[in-house]
């Protein structure tokens, strides 16, 4: 007993020495680079320094060489900022994405109708739940930190996320989703502390930018995986992401996440706002496609406007998502859709959450086209549009429309020079 | 030996009882109650009843007045079409149906009360929530008049706002119930 402590304090010791002389030799190998001499032949710096400055410091920022950015989002057609100040639909840069965590200075955006970023205090926020509860409450921020939390990896999709012929690359195509880590208390929490009514069908979610803008979510979803959350990839959200709090609806619409989170309203039936206007559709099945997303995937490399060197091995990298549960398979075809390959994923696929996959391709230089394809954990599948207008008995045309959300397959074309192009132009 | 049951039985119950109690109480204790008056000011969303409405009136001519006054003119143009903003009423005729018409809120809306809950909450840009009761019931009427919804004198309030029969009538989809772990729609693949 004794002689393992002594020999732990020894190890111990040895141990504080040695990360000592480590210290001790960067700090001359960086003097010696000072004073302009190589500290061994052959080891003269390739690029000039970055000075520490106190941006640098405080909070990173990326290399100047990476200067991949949000653009306007096609559809819709609104400039952000646009003429009043506002933002509306801005799309993130699949095109230049590794792994499944979309930064959070490039997750996509989108408001309700155009609006402007509250610059919320988080010690003047406060989020009440009333309504069809036995104790209405009213949380700060410190408060409802006190919870106890989840973090969770999850996708958002904006409803706009639509591919057509027209768009040129993956950004334009789908650059309306991202995912993020959410850290934030599950909605179930709050609503069993402040006792729901059995009376409780339905919850409005409202922000506090300047339209408030406010959804009607089914109060059994509220109570399964929503998140009030706070966090985001582990740091405070941002304000385009609705700091200081905005709800996770994991798998919904976008535009059910509402952001800048002030109250929540459970009612006994559905409330239609402005939100639920905008989702109005002539007939129930159409309406039933547009608040859970379906099994989508989409090939982020090689895709539009990047172009392959030569003939040779690629990894085909991309992304697959479902609304409805974790990813279960996808498949890659490289013939236009002859043949499928089984992808391998890159990280273990999570329920309402982004799966990178990959498939090892060796390309011979022909022309061709390359697509992908998922399925989901409760047996939905990503179908070819002309599979889905067949479903809903409609003559398929080039510019078919795919009722609710489009998780159609997206296409893209290889040129014989390597150039990629989309596959539905 | 009876009463002893009874006794037993009792003690079950009461203790049944306490624990269900126990179970609905709050568990952390954190936050405060909102006060029935914080609650009626914060509490802007109306339902299809119109109960959350507060009391007010307002007619098509004060509405037209407060469109100008109010600079609604401005960004959604005269007489609600061809400004940068939304339309607001429709340049269609009366013989083409709601859905083939523009998506005009205060046409499309199976409800009143939703016109009158985005101007109230919503409006006017830059001063959003700051119009009392009266202007929105006034600007309600007005644009359900611009669209031939409402007669030129009629006088809307908390009453018969959620009344007013729209153009849509009960065509149009409804939710669905939402299942857990079920695909979008029954039936579907995709």
């Amino acid at each position: 007993m004794d002689l393992e402590k002594k020999s732990r304090r020894e190890l111990l010791k040895a141990g504080a020495a040695l990360a000592g002389g480590i210290t001790m030799a960067a700090v001359g190998k960086a003097q010696a680079q000072h004073d302009g001499h190589a500290a061994t032949p052959g080891s003269e710096n390739a690029s000039p320094m970055i000075h520490g400055s106190k941006e640098q410091i405080e909070y990173g920022q990326r290399s100047k060489y990476v200067t991949s950015v949000r653009v306007q989002h096609p559809i819709g057609g609104r400039p952000s900022p646009d003429v009043f100040g506002k933002v509306f639909h801005v799309a993130s840069p699949l095109q230049d994405s590794v792994g499944v965590i979309t930064p959070s200075s490039l997750h996509y955006i989108a408001t309700t109708r155009g609006s402007f970023l509250p610059d919320v205090d988080p010690k003047l926020h406060t989020l009440t739940i009333h309504g069809e509860v036995d104790r209405p409450l009213t949380l700060t921020m410190d408060e409802l930190k006190r919870f106890p939390s989840v973090t969770r990896l999850h996708f958002i999709e904006c409803a706009g996320n639509r591919h057509n012929g027209k768009q040129r690359n993956v950004q334009d195509t789908h650059g309306m989703t991202s995912c993020s880590e959410w850290t934030g208390v599950l909605m179930s929490t709050l609503l069993k502390e402040c006792g729901l009514k059995s009376s409780a069908k339905w919850f409005v979610a409202e922000g506090a930018e300047e339209v408030k803008g406010a959804s009607s979510i089914p109060i059994a979803k509220g109570m399964d995986d929503c998140i009030i959350a706070y966090g985001q990839n582990g740091e405070a959200l941002r304000p385009q992401q609705g700091f200081p709090v905005r709800i996770m609806v994991p798998g919904f619409e976008g535009i059910y996440h509402t952001k800048f989170l002030r109250r929540i309203k459970v009612t006994k039936e559905f409330y239609m706002n402005y939100n639920e206007f905008g989702h109005l559709r002539p007939e129930d099945k159409e309406l039933a496609l547009g608040d859970q997303i379906g099994p989508k995937s989409v090939i982020t490399y090689p895709s539009g406007t990047q172009r392959l060197p030569g003939p040779g091995l690629y990894e085909i990298s991309g992304l697959a998502w479902s609304g409805g549960g974790a990813v279960k398979t996808v498949e890659v075809s490289t013939d236009g859709g002859k043949t499928w390959h089984r992808a391998e994923f890159k990280n273990t696929p999570q329920r309402m959450a982004h799966v990178r996959f990959a498939y090892q391709w060796k390309w011979d230089g022909t022309e061709t086209v390359i697509m992908s394809r998922t399925t989901d954990d409760i047996g939905q599948r990503q179908a070819l549009r002309e599979e889905i207008a067949e479903w809903w008995k409609v003559p398929f045309e080039r510019d078919y429309r795919v009722p609710g959300l489009d998780n159609s397959v997206m296409p893209w074309k290889i040129a014989k020079d390597g150039m990629v192009t989309n596959g539905l132009a | 030996m009876a009463s002893h049951k009874v006794v037993t039985i009792s003690l079950l119950l009461g203790s049944l009882l306490a624990s269900a109690a126990f179970a609905q109480s709050p568990t952390y204790g954190v936050g405060r109650t909102p006060t029935a008056e914080e609650l009626r000011r914060m509490d802007i969303s109306i339902g299809f009843a119109g109960e959350e409405l507060p009391p007010g009136r307002g007619t098509v001519k004060e509405g037209a007045q407060l469109y100008m006054q109010k600079a609604c003119v401005g960004c959604h143009g005269v007489g609600g079409i061809g400004g940068l903003a939304p339309i607001l009423a429709t340049k269609q005729g009366a013989d083409v149906s709601v859905w083939k018409k523009e998506r005009i809120l205060p046409l499309r809306a199976p409800n009143a009360t939703i016109v009158w809950d985005f101007i109230n909450r919503g409006m006017p840009l830059g001063l959003e929530g700051t119009l009392k009761p009266d202007e929105v019931y006034s600007l309600t009427a007005y644009l359900l008049f611009l669209n031939k919804v409402i007669p030129e004198d009629q006088v809307l309030n908390k009453e018969n706002l959620a009344k007013v029969k729209m153009p849509i009538g009960d065509a149009y989809g409804k939710p669905h119930e939402f299942k857990l772990n079920a695909p979008r729609l029954e039936g579907y693949p995709y």
